[in-house]
């Protein structure tokens, strides 16, 4: 009978932890639909059986923030949405990213109106704007693509800032530690 | 006309002959009437033609705002008598900050319509049961759609506005039991699945029924009417398609057709066939979008995959005409754009097979699932005579016995050529809703097989140098064509001065536009008459009493789409 191969004869590569994390972060982002109007509708059609964007490791979408890292904002935002949104952003646990689907999201679109937000970047921070109104959703995949190529370098804010904060704490430490030793 | 010269003499009598201000006949529809008539008098007048007439439909109301005048508010009433098929618009001239006579009393749907207009343009009623806003946020001052507000004056909220329901005693029931035994109050909303991204409610509940609530929409407003007053007629078009984004053409169509009717030119034949190609098809998927998001809701994913993989086919249809796959603009005032070739009609031959067996398999899914019926059946049941009341149109009101189909009783684009019936059940429940809307996707796959047996030859447009660009051809080629290219563009299409409520059969129900022209490239006004807005009023009353999670299959049956819930 055959077994698997023996984990001695596995062909081993060396690679830093923190490119394997990010590897591990790109390929399992969990959305949150922040789905407002037509390019909800679109959104839904991404993630519908012909376009499939669980072939990008990104269909399992998560209503609750808590659950969710990658924020999809799909549809005009207004003044009343605005606080929600932020909120929203919020509770969601580090590291996040923020994907700005349409015109409307991005910069309000041809609704420059009173009751519309000009560019939801000045209520959160967007890491990839999708263009189109609504996009099609082969652009939505390029933008989760390109989104997965920042993850992989974690040269997104959201890293970058969890990082420095590791780093933070790491030198307290050190510096706890080594005001520890002098007393004794 | 003797009908309403009759209708004026008996108010006249009966409210005060000077209670009439101004009688006048509309220009393009035979069956409307418009009466001018006094503020203090509106609540007699709408009492009357209730009760004594048969105008059981409250249509429409909205303000308007006419600076320059001494009177310079106008609140406008559309009421609709079904029975003989009467539309009376009412206009109420009065000055900024005279107390209308409130019609809630009178019209359970005008309790949102006149909140709307408080909102808008700041008219207040009297004996309104709360006049607050309704579309702006809490915090905002001012009312936007006033000639004196500029549209782009921004007013940023800093919190979600917080809602606390007034006190009530404590339930009386001797149940040990802790759940059934205090209130809970829940906000649910507007990040949360089952209300489809922007309606927020907040109940109270005992146990999982539901005593109170509360429904609060505005999170989509977007400013479509302020938009339409600094657009110009034709470069209004792309944003009519954001209103029911789940079916678009038909807002074209229906915008374009009221503009048409202002100008008083018909469209050719052959552009009327097309329209109704894309209307019918749209129809489908709207009604294939209701029918799958639902069953999201309900748990059963698998109908959706169904439904969407269908609307894609239909998608590629609109894509490959149109050059965008949702939100197509293909309509022009005056025609439409793009022409159907042989290839196109083929591929539409192929996609209506296979729509009518997504049809035949949504409905051996869902039609006798044990789960689906306990969900749908006798839940979010809606009377016929609470349907009237809320101004009910479409599906929603076919489902609760009202037989009411534009198509069928003020035929338009030629529907009267075609052989198709108007599905009506009287349940009123969430079942007879999704039941009928599988039967019109029946019918309206015979439609479209229909116009695309009998699509006529001839031109796309009408050749009316006014109102239709010329071909590019021409333009590249000729000064003259290109001296009306520029002038269309720069100045506009200048309707005739004068006003029009043109209406037509959404995928939800009437779809109503009430344009105001001063004869200028720009529309004075614009109001949508939206047909979920009074449809969603009613969902207070509706889930009263029900369980919680019946609300969602009522919300998603109601097929209630933010975009032209709020515009």
């Amino acid at each position: 009978m055959k077994t698997l191969t023996p984990l001695e004869q596995l062909p081993l590569f060396t690679t830093q932890i923190k490119a394997f994390i990010n590897w591990t972060r790109k390929n399992a982002l969990w959305p949150l639909p922040f789905g407002t109007a037509c390019c909800g509708i679109e959104y839904m059609a991404v993630v519908g059986s012909h376009y499939d964007v669980s072939r990008f490791g990104a269909e399992v979408v998560r209503f609750s923030p808590r659950q969710a890292d990658l924020l999809i904002v799909a549809g005009t935002i207004t003044e009343k949405m605005a606080p929600v949104l932020r909120q929203v952003y919020e509770q969601m646990p580090e590291p996040k990213w923020v994907l700005s689907m349409g015109v409307c999201a991005s910069s309000g679109g041809f609704y420059r109106a009173y009751h519309t937000v000009q560019g939801i970047e000045s209520i959160v921070p967007v890491d990839i704007y999708v263009p189109g109104c609504p996009p099609t959703p082969e652009a939505v995949i390029q933008g989760i693509m390109k989104l997965q190529e920042k993850i992989a370098k974690g040269d997104t804010p959201s890293q970058r800032l969890l990082e420095k904060k590791k780093m933070a704490e790491r030198s307290s430490d050190q510096v706890q530690s080594v005001a520890q030793g002098d007393s004794h | 006309m003797e009908y309403h010269f009759q209708l004026v003499q008996q108010l006249k009598e009966k409210i005060g002959a000077d209670s009439i201000l101004r009688e006048e006949k509309s220009n393009w529809n035979p069956n409307e009437y418009i009466l001018t008539v006094r503020a203090a008098d509106i609540r007699k007048i709408c009492e009357f033609l209730k009760k004594q007439k048969g105008f059981l439909w409250m249509m429409d109301i909205c303000g308007v705002h006419y600076p320059e005048r001494e009177e310079n508010f106008e609140a406008v009433y559309h009421l609709y008598n079904k029975d003989n098929n009467k539309r009376i618009r009412l206009k109420v001239p009065h000055k900024e900050g005279t107390k209308i006579p409130s019609i809630t009393s009178v019209y359970k749907a005008a309790n949102w319509f006149e909140r709307e207009a408080y909102d808008m343009m700041g008219i207040f009623f009297e004996g309104h049961p709360s006049l607050t806003r309704i579309l702006c946020h809490h915090k905002f001052v001012g009312h936007p759609l006033r000639k004196n507000y500029s549209a782009t004056a921004n007013q940023v909220l800093d919190a979600p506005e917080v809602f606390e329901f007034p006190p009530m005693p404590p339930p009386h029931n001797d149940h040990e039991d802790i759940l059934t035994n205090q209130r809970t109050v829940l906000n649910i909303g507007p990040s949360h699945p089952a209300t489809h991204g922007t309606f927020r409610w907040f109940v109270e509940l005992e146990g999982e029924t539901i005593i109170r609530s509360k429904a609060e929409i505005g999170y989509l407003h977007r400013c479509f009417e302020k938009m339409a007053e600094t657009h110009k007629y034709q470069q209004l078009l792309p944003y009519t398609d954001r209103l029911n984004y789940l079916s678009a053409p038909m807002n074209n169509s229906g915008y374009c057709q009221a503009v048409e009717r202002m100008l008083g030119v018909t469209i050719p034949l052959r552009a009327q066939y097309i329209r109704v190609i894309l209307n019918e098809l749209s129809r489908v998927i709207d009604h294939l979008v209701c029918i799958g998001t639902t069953a999201v809701d309900m748990g059963a994913l698998t109908t959706f995959w169904f439904c969407f993989r269908q609307r894609e086919n239909v998608y590629e249809l609109f894509e490959k005409l149109c050059g965008n796959r949702m939100l197509t603009s293909i309509t022009r005032i005056g025609g439409v754009y793009g022409d159907l070739d042989e290839d196109w009609k083929r591929q539409c031959r192929g996609v209506l097979v296979t729509l009518r067996e997504t049809v035949e398999e949504v409905d051996k899914l869902l039609s006798n699932n044990k789960i689906w019926l306990n969900r749908m059946k006798d839940t979010g049941v809606v009377s016929k005579e609470m349907a009237v009341d809320y101004a009910f149109t479409g599906p929603c009101g076919r489902a609760s016995g009202i037989d009411y189909d534009i198509r069928k009783a003020e035929p338009y684009y030629d529907y009267d050529k075609f052989d198709f019936d108007v599905p009506v059940s009287t349940d009123g429940d969430n079942f007879a809703r999704y039941y009928l809307r599988l039967e019109e996707m029946r019918q309206s796959i015979r439609i479209v097989e229909q116009a695309l047996n009998k699509l006529p030859d001839g031109p796309t447009t009408i050749s009316n140098p006014l109102v239709v660009l010329p071909p590019k051809s021409e333009v590249y080629s000729n000064i003259e064509a290109l001296m009306n290219h520029f002038m269309l563009v720069i100045e506009g299409i200048k309707p005739p001065k004068g006003e029009i409520y043109s209406y037509s059969e959404a995928a939800n129900g009437e779809l109503g536009f009430y344009i105001v022209s001063d004869g200028t490239g720009y529309p004075y006004r614009v109001k949508v008459r939206p047909p979920c807005f009074p449809i969603y009023s009613s969902f207070e009353d509706v889930v009263q009493g029900g369980l919680i999670a019946d609300a969602v299959a009522t919300l998603g049956q109601f097929n209630v789409i933010a975009g032209e819930l709020d515009r």
